[in-house]
């Protein structure tokens, strides 16, 4: 039973159905990251998806730009508390990224440049659920949210929407990311408030 | 240490340490103690059972079950402007921590130390200032703090008083400086930043905390003075 607090309640905000338990709206895009924003120029920009066999998909930035994108519009939700309803985003889905890699693993380690890492099972990147985006709405993805590209996966808190991404790289067992290794929940589901370990 | 489910905590102690902004301290019987960094969620139940969730830097750190926490009033906020303007000695909320474990300065690091705080960005900085003026640690600790106004410093007292023993400290003024101060007044430039920290050949941890735009502009700055960007750890709030 939560503990009542004296005085509370008179600044509430409405209740919104679309908001996970202990989340509330935002409508500015805060930024939240662990160290420097790093900067990438778009020619030396790659993306690549490692196997098992140490066989290695990459694209370059106009080989990436060239796949078949789609619009998402999406609500993404920090582990912090805030979330945002109705984003709008243009990427590449990760179906269309994985549809020639050939892997028995089922999990992801997402690797960023500046040295990020969120681990991710296969499954939830999988059936239209991921992206790699490279545009927030309708311009080239700010170097702050994680430009040129950043991982997409609205469905999880947004620790794992690896901003700066640079590779996936299969994994056996869902060994744990950055954020994980520091406190944080090894999936990360905010319907289920998978905040914290 | 292991986070903690909801516990109760007990405001034993409020004071105002800015205009806007207020210090609190809180008896949390169950609280494992915390690291210098950390920070923890607070939950406010109303009545009818409507609830508010934030998280919230810890000043504090150590052992034992008395916290204290430091909050600015955001304007159009929910939960800042109950801490600051409503809450009493006695009244109960919840807590859950401490988390993160990154944002974390430990007793044994060898290195050299630069603390880069905006506004209320302090209160995981002054955390960790106030672990090493009580610690053994023999690593200088060096702090630019940029707030608006002199008046706008939380904890300034105690920041001067630890300037005295432990502390190199900064200021740096945004919008208005103390009369005479040497230093433009002004968002601060890479070359500000670099003038008063320490230099990349020392080889310093660096923790940069405040709203998005401050830590964007510092951790830049420090990175262009040619600081390994692995070394920069930033914590930001706000949009």
């Amino acid at each position: 039973m939560a503990q009542f607090t004296r005085g509370f309640g008179s600044r509430r905000r409405d209740a919104d159905p679309d908001l996970p338990p202990g989340q509330y709206l935002t409508t500015d895009f805060p930024v939240l990251s662990a160290g420097p924003t790093p900067r990438i120029p778009l020619s030396e920009w790659s993306f690549s998806i490692r196997t098992e066999t140490g066989e290695t998909a990459r694209w370059s930035w106009d080989d990436f730009t060239a796949l078949p994108s789609e619009e998402v519009s999406t609500d993404i939700h920090c582990v912090t508390r805030w979330s945002k309803l109705g984003t709008s985003w243009r990427g590449v889905a990760l179906d269309t990224l994985f549809e020639d890699v050939e892997t028995s693993f089922d999990y992801v380690m997402a690797h960023s440049y500046g040295g990020y890492t969120t681990n991710v099972p296969l499954e939830d990147l999988l059936d239209g659920k991921a992206w790699i985006a490279y545009e927030f709405d309708g311009e080239p993805l700010d170097p702050e949210h994680g430009g040129p590209a950043r991982l997409l996966v609205p469905h999880l808190y947004f620790w794992k929407s690896a901003k700066w991404v640079r590779g996936l790289v299969m994994q056996q067992h869902d060994d744990p990311g950055f954020w994980e290794q520091n406190g944080y929940h090894l999936r990360g589901d905010p319907w289920l408030e998978e905040r914290y370990w | 240490m292991r986070t903690t489910g909801w516990l109760a905590a007990r405001i034993a102690a409020v004071r105002p340490t800015t205009s806007h902004a207020r210090v609190l301290t809180l008896d949390v019987p169950g609280w494992p103690g915390n690291d210098p960094g950390q920070h923890l969620d607070i939950r406010l139940t109303a009545e009818d059972g409507y609830q508010a969730e934030r998280s919230y830097s810890i000043a504090s750190s150590g052992p034992g079950e008395r916290v204290e926490l430091a909050v600015d009033t955001v304007p159009d906020g929910e939960v800042s402007p109950y801490l600051v303007d409503v809450a009493e000695v006695g009244d109960v909320l919840e807590v859950k921590g401490p988390l993160g474990a990154y944002f974390v300065w430990h007793e044994s690091d060898p290195d050299p130390v630069q603390l880069v705080a905006g506004g209320s960005g302090i209160v995981p900085l002054l955390a960790m200032a106030r672990a090493h003026d009580r610690s053994e640690s023999p690593v200088p600790f060096r702090l630019l703090y940029s707030v608006r106004s002199p008046d706008d410093a939380l904890y300034r007292d105690e920041i001067l008083d630890l300037a005295g023993r432990s502390l190199d400290l900064t200021w740096a003024y945004t919008r208005a400086a103390p009369e005479g101060w040497p230093e433009p007044v002004g968002r601060l430039t890479p070359d500000r930043v670099a003038a008063a920290t320490w230099p990349p050949a020392r080889h310093p941890l660096t923790f940069i905390c405040g709203p998005t735009r401050f830590v964007e502009a510092a951790a830049d700055a420090m990175v262009a003075t040619g600081h390994d960007p692995a070394r920069v750890r930033t914590e930001r709030f706000g949009g």
